[in-house]
């Protein structure tokens, strides 16, 4: 199947042609980016279609078969991740249109979004281990230019510390990448698999576990390995956090962590119960540390890690009604948070300060970010009819279904704590009286508002997707990490027809 | 077994460089050791003693042969790596620019 090599493919082109033209002809960059991200989306809607019918795709790279060459998968997580990010990239770009005016160079902005968006595609898509690590490395090195594109002192400290530190996460990574080849000698995830399940159980896999365990959870922003996300992601122009927090740290380190958990090591019960601790600390931390921020990005970074605790903590339950609601409050996750983000950047774009003691009342002079706002807070914070509500619902029923009690209760906590501060973002921003010198601004344009307005509405009815109509797209990415090692025989069967 | 501890060593030395030394470009040397030993582990990985490179040639048996996808897999981790040395590097210029110094515990303008 070709068109599962066109995942990375346009993204890479759209780079290419964006840095040649982009300087001679002005609005190439903003025309082929959004055209390259707009028929990403449509492709990948289309993987839903193509996952339905045939369950599992493969495509042979350069026509080697699979374990001696590089091949693409294509299966039901694969196609749940594809439709996630590149909804979210698709009105990021569109935002970009009016928002990085403000910035000098936009053709070199879109060419390194290219590159991000190239690098998390091929992940997703990638059926090897080391192409996995070379895709990591692009979108990492992409987003380590990102976060440094205004090039003032903070940016270029929190993209030093980001480099550095996700640099270390690297070498793990592809350390845990050389051992593993030193025990099964092949490098293709299901033959990985094949042959691990062949070998009795060594303390040398569990090494590698930990390995890369260490290194995606860097990737991750879990919260031992946190220190670097609070500082990169408010340090970025909002289109590119919204894509951080919103997708690239979930690919690079949730898709990654189960991809290799569930399907290629297939991890005992002692390694998930890591993740559930993790994810319970990054959740408690990250909660806490929000309520006490004063910028509105800064607030929204340390809330992603909150957010992405929920995410692992379902993983590691393990049940098939805690993957789905994982998986289910991933998409939340990617689309509440990029709508906070960019209603961030439209603050930003029109009052200049993202300092919450100095806004107030801007929800007369902005309407439509104050309602975006408010149905983005409403959402991560669960209220009721809204998506996040019915994603961290099934999370604690979940907990509740395995016999965690104490963490279910923790998880609530950390709910009512995640709507604390999301009012106190409202009600600094939005709500009270608005300040003299405020009283000139004007609404963001056209093309922000629409991107915002789309995300707020998917923010809206997200909650849909476990009704029966639409619950076959989650539910094909929760049985492809249910089936566990049976992933190996899915690849096997696909290559031979 | 030498040569494993060795580059464990090797290791050990990048990423207690990394994280003691307050010189930014010390940290910077300190992530191309880091690197250099993960890529040694790798190449190690596929070595023999006395193997050649398996290069398919008329009326020529290779019967003792390293294994060579380990040293493509290095060559392309070396590119990624001399990647990300050149942007932090860069980085790190620039941000000599701003703040004047290479001393990474007077550059934190960023708390909280």
């Amino acid at each position: 199947m070709t068109v599962l090599s066109f995942y990375v493919v346009i993204p890479l082109g759209g780079a290419f042609l964006i840095s040649l033209l982009g300087k001679r002809i002005k609005s190439s960059g903003d025309i082929l980016a959004n055209l390259s991200t707009f028929s990403l989306l449509v492709f990948s809607l289309y993987s839903i279609k193509l996952v339905f019918i045939n369950k599992v795709l493969v495509y042979n790279v350069g026509g080697w078969v699979a374990p001696i060459g590089i091949c693409m998968v294509l299966d039901g997580l694969s196609s749940f991740m594809l439709v996630t990010v590149n909804l979210v990239s698709f009105l990021v770009t569109l935002y970009s249109i009016s928002y990085m005016e403000r910035y000098t160079d936009k053709a070199k902005f879109y060419t390194l979004f290219m590159l991000m968006l190239a690098g998390m595609n091929g992940i997703i898509i990638t059926g090897d281990l080391f192409n996995l690590f070379v895709f990591l490395e692009i979108a990492s090195i992409a987003s380590y230019a990102l976060v440094a594109f205004g090039t003032e002192a903070e940016e270029l400290e929190a993209s030093f510390k980001y480099a550095v530190i996700g640099s270390v996460a690297s070498s793990l990574i592809l350390l845990g990448i050389a051992i593993l080849y030193s025990y099964t000698s092949t490098l293709n995830m299901a033959d990985i698999s094949s042959v691990l399940s062949g070998k009795p159980q060594s303390i040398l896999v569990n090494f590698v576990l930990v390995i890369f365990l260490t290194g995606f959870a860097i990737k991750a922003a879990l919260v031992p390995f946190h220190a670097w996300l609070p500082d990169a992601h408010p340090s970025a122009p909002a289109p590119i956090s919204a894509m951080l927090s919103g997708v690239l740290i979930k690919v690079l380190g949730v898709y990654a962590i189960c991809r290799i958990f569930f399907n290629i090591i297939a991890a005992s019960h002692k390694a998930f119960f890591i993740l559930v601790v993790l994810g319970l600390i990054s959740m408690i931390v990250g909660a806490f540390l929000a309520i006490a921020q004063n910028d509105i990005k800064r607030m929204f970074a340390y809330s992603s890690i909150s957010q992405i605790g929920y995410i692992i903590f379902a993983l590691g339950i393990g049940t098939p009604l805690a993957i789905f609601g994982g998986l289910f409050h991933l998409f939340n996750h990617a689309v509440f948070k990029s709508t906070l983000f960019l209603t961030s950047g439209a603050i930003e774009y029109s009052v200049n300060t993202r300092d919450l003691r100095k806004l107030g009342g801007l929800s007369s002079r902005l309407p439509i970010t104050g309602y975006t706002g408010l149905l983005g807070s409403m959402s991560i914070s669960g209220i009721p009819p809204l998506g996040g509500f019915w994603s961290k619902l099934v999370i604690i029923f979940a907990a509740l279904q395995a016999g965690h009690f104490i963490f279910a209760t923790i998880a609530v906590l950390v709910s009512v704590i995640t709507l604390a501060y999301y009012l106190k973002f409202q009600s600094y921003a939005f709500f009270g009286k608005l300040d003299e010198a405020l009283i000139k601004i004007k609404e963001v344009p056209l093309t922000m508002r629409l991107s915002m307005i789309t995300l707020g509405l998917i923010c809206a009815i997200s909650g849909l997707l476990c009704v029966p109509a639409f619950k076959p797209f989650l539910q094909s990415a929760v049985s492809v990490l249910l089936s566990g090692n049976a992933y190996k025989d899915a690849v096997f069967n696909a290559l031979i027809r | 077994m030498t040569e494993y501890i060795l580059c464990l060593a090797l290791f050990c030395i990048g990423l207690y460089c990394v994280l003691r030394k307050r010189n930014i470009i010390k940290i910077i040397i300190g992530l191309g050791i880091m690197e250099y030993a993960v890529n040694l582990f790798f190449v190690l990985v596929g070595y023999k003693t006395g193997g050649r490179a398996p290069i398919l040639a008329k009326d020529q048996v290779v019967s003792n042969m390293v294994d060579p996808i380990p040293q493509a897999l290095v060559l392309t981790s070396i590119v990624i790596g001399l990647a990300v040395t050149a942007l932090i590097v860069a980085i790190a210029i620039r941000l000599f620019e701003r703040y004047g110094t290479f001393d990474i515990t007077k550059i934190r303008r960023l708390k909280g």
